[in-house]
């Protein structure tokens, strides 16, 4: 017989968990006192809860491992709610552990009690509450094996202290069956029949491919596949990396910063694959304007709710998108040949790739598009880059070309600002000595300053590219565009001298002001101070703005380009 | 249109919020919804009255099948089935509205299950649109108090929602 407490920690190295994120306090002590007692799974202590489940999200993010993070009840668990649904509105495995006040307070308003099941249903794929010590074991694998199998997400599994304390028989199950659970993997095979016909008689295809091909690890699958069709390809913000940016056949990013040519091969091609993606309003504008164009669609994903929700699909195929492209490959094997229209539709995208519509000018001040340029060039488009939310974010997406799968670490659904720094402190866990660089700005870098603090505990040589332009830069430049230069609130004074605070931290702090000093200190980071962490703050053109850009309610090809200005 | 869904659910605590959940997060209307264990405890079956386009319903059953602890999900008005709604309907019986309660009840088949010197109450199943007429037949001032248990519902014949 062992403790509750000693139940949790033998189910994480059941699970080969090696790390968990989180931060003590009164209800998860037990676990706390078992995790002292063993060296297998190490903990990381955050700042701020918030920053633990961002960590554990990020873990997962760059790796195929599920993310883990553990929290005391009450305020740990409402820091949480942030992170938690950042992870569910991207899909992303995690297991979050709670602690809650012992059960026969429950619903007596004790000390740090908050009804955790209630809080956090809305933005889970499920959770639990454990009653019983003998349940607990067999919880923790379902909330495992359901945060990742289907379309991932978060598992919250709330664990009351008199439960930790009691003793059982450890029994971790193998395998667990739920007769409520099975999600589809394979997909239809007559539909994928159905859809090759279509890809077949496609005269101007185009492959739009999102998180979910990264969630896969389908991005091979996905590239091959793409090469043997010889379409063009275009990735959501979510999508980056999935086929590689430097492929000819890439042609960028899509959506409301998407490329002139992307949007437009997205809304005038005639056959769209959708793969992994869910035409949210950020990708395809007005969903009005974008049915005006007859067009067939093939959408292949694992939850049946993204096919049909915001654009009507010909040929839905639910099913894991890696399973799919296998099958479509198979079936592309047996003397599949590309329509010869296609070669007009080539023709087409490379007008379109000629307005070259992510130039800009170079000014005085810095560029953030330059330090972004510069900071591919140094690191050799290799790093692991995260980002927070704002223009910054949209400058990464734009001009780091993605080649890989999972280096692109941001929030794109729910659009959380101050994610940037948890998630390199995640992505480095489970990637150790990899380059991380955090792209941000100085108004999402201060959500979460203080795991400055983890950083320099746990030696983690995060190098912070800091856009700074003294402004909340997106809002900004929502403000110029649509409220007539009226910048409510968003004119951020009192800046902290960022060298010094990163100093003050124990890390190395740079403050760049000119063009020319931007690649040689992105050089020094990443060499000189290689296992540093290190703070650079780039002051940058405040009036720099992100273009192309559709604005909100207008049609996907209905873009505002830089050169127009 | 209006549709009835039927819901296998485990029966936990909290199913039913998760249920309640989601068609209010989602901005989907209920009508009625009602709950119990069916013959296998560790089950329950809910039936929820909503309304909606065809679009609307189908995001519904999607997004309901993808609650972990939903079992099977069926649209009962897609095809033949039953529907019955059960009220408990306190009255004011004196007088010669006495014996006129008593002949309403009768004509549509209610039972009048308590007596008091001026109250009667009446216990009336069938279709929702027939209490719906009830009511209506009755003099809205004699009308104490109504409860009304929402729309239940099974499908005909073979149709059956079984795990």
């Amino acid at each position: 017989m062992i403790s509750g407490a000693e139940i949790v920690i033998r189910c994480l190295q059941e699970e080969k968990v090696d790390c968990v994120f989180g931060y003590p306090g009164g209800s998860v002590l037990h676990i706390y006192d078992a995790l002292f007692k063993q060296d297998q799974v190490k903990h990381i202590l955050v700042r701020h809860e918030q920053a633990a489940v961002h960590a554990a999200d990020a873990y997962s993010r760059s790796s195929q491992k599920v993310g883990v993070a553990l929290v005391t009840s009450g305020p740990g668990v409402t820091n949480t709610v942030t992170g938690i649904a950042t992870a569910y509105m991207d899909s992303i495995p995690m297991v979050v552990l709670t602690g809650q006040v012992p059960t026969q307070y429950i619903g007596q308003d004790a000390f740090q009690e908050c009804d955790t099941v209630g809080i956090t249903r809305p933005c889970v794929k499920h959770n639990f509450l454990v009653k019983d010590v003998k349940d607990l074991a067999t919880t923790i694998k379902k909330a495992f094996h359901i945060a990742a199998t289907g379309r991932p997400g978060p598992v919250v599994v709330d664990i009351p202290k008199d439960i930790t304390a009691q003793m059982c028989e450890f029994d971790y199950p193998k395998t667990i069956q739920m007769r409520s659970y099975n999600p589809v993997v394979k997909g239809h095979l007559g539909q994928i029949k159905k859809a090759v016909q279509i890809l077949q008689e496609a005269k101007r295809p185009i492959i739009y491919a999102g998180g979910g091909v990264i969630l896969s690890d389908a991005a091979d699958r996905l590239t091959k596949l793409a090469h043997r069709l010889n379409f063009p390809v275009t990735n959501t913000l979510m999508g980056l990396g999935g086929f590689p940016a430097t492929d000819r056949q890439s042609v960028g990013m899509l959506g409301m910063h998407g490329t002139f040519e992307a949007n437009n091969a997205m809304h005038y091609a005639d056959v769209i694959l959708a793969v992994g993606a869910r035409f949210d309003d950020r990708v395809i504008g007005n969903p009005e304007h974008f049915g005006e164009e007859k067009r067939r669609v093939i959408h292949i994903d694992i939850d049946p709710s993204s096919i049909s929700k915001r654009v009507k699909v010909d040929v839905p195929i639910v099913g894991n998108v890696a399973d799919v492209l296998d099958e479509m490959s198979k079936l592309l094997d047996t003397g599949f040949k590309t329509d010869p229209e296609v070669a007009d539709w080539w023709q087409q995208i490379d007008q379109w790739r000629g307005r070259d519509s992510l130039r800009y000018k170079q000014a005085e001040h810095i560029m953030p598009q330059y330090v972004i340029e510069k900071l591919y060039e140094v690191t050799g488009g290799d790093a692991f880059v995260t980002s927070d939310v704002g223009q910054h974010q949209m400058f990464a997406a734009q001009y780091y070309k993605f080649d890989k799968p999972r280096r692109w670490i941001n929030s794109g659904g729910l659009g959380t600002m101050g994610v940037g720094l948890p998630y390199g402190m995640g992505v480095l866990m489970a990637n150790p000595d990899v380059p991380v660089a955090c792209v941000t700005g100085e108004g999402s870098i201060q959500m979460c300053i203080q795991e400055l603090s983890t950083c320099k505990q746990y030696g983690l040589p995060i190098k912070i590219i800091n856009l700074n332009n003294g402004m909340l830069g997106m809002v900004r430049q929502w403000q110029e565009m649509f409220y007539s230069k009226r910048y409510s609130q968003s004119y951020v004074t009192s800046l902290p001298d960022f060298v010094k605070l990163a100093e003050a931290y124990g890390h190395v702090g740079m403050r760049i002001e000119k063009p020319e000093d931007v690649e040689p200190a992105l050089r020094k980071a990443f060499t000189e101070h290689k296992n540093d962490l290190v703070f650079m703050d780039f002051i940058i053109d405040p009036t720099a703005n992100v273009f192309p850009m559709v604005a909100a309610g207008k049609g996907l090809t209905e873009m505002i380009l830089a050169e127009e200005l | 249109m209006r549709h009835i869904i039927s819901i296998l659910i485990e029966n936990e605590s909290g199913a039913l919020s998760r249920v309640a959940g989601l068609f209010s997060a989602r901005g989907y209307n209920i009508e009625s919804l009602t709950v119990a264990p069916t013959e296998d405890p560790s089950l329950s079956r809910m039936t929820i009255l909503t309304r909606g386009s065809d679009e609307v319903l189908e995001q519904i059953t999607k997004q309901l099948n993808k609650l972990v602890d939903v079992v099977k999900v069926v649209d009962l008005s897609e095809a033949a089935h039953v529907e019955r709604e059960l009220m408990l309907i306190k009255v004011r019986a004196t007088g010669k509205d006495r014996e006129e309660m008593k002949r309403m009840a009768d004509i549509f088949r209610g039972r009048i299950i308590d007596v008091t010197e001026s109250t009667y109450v009446v216990e009336l199943t069938g279709a929702s649109s027939k209490l719906d007429s009830f009511i209506a037949a009755l003099d809205a001032g004699l009308i104490l108090e109504t409860v009304r248990t929402g729309v239940c519902g099974i499908g005909r014949g073979d149709r059956i929602l079984k795990v």
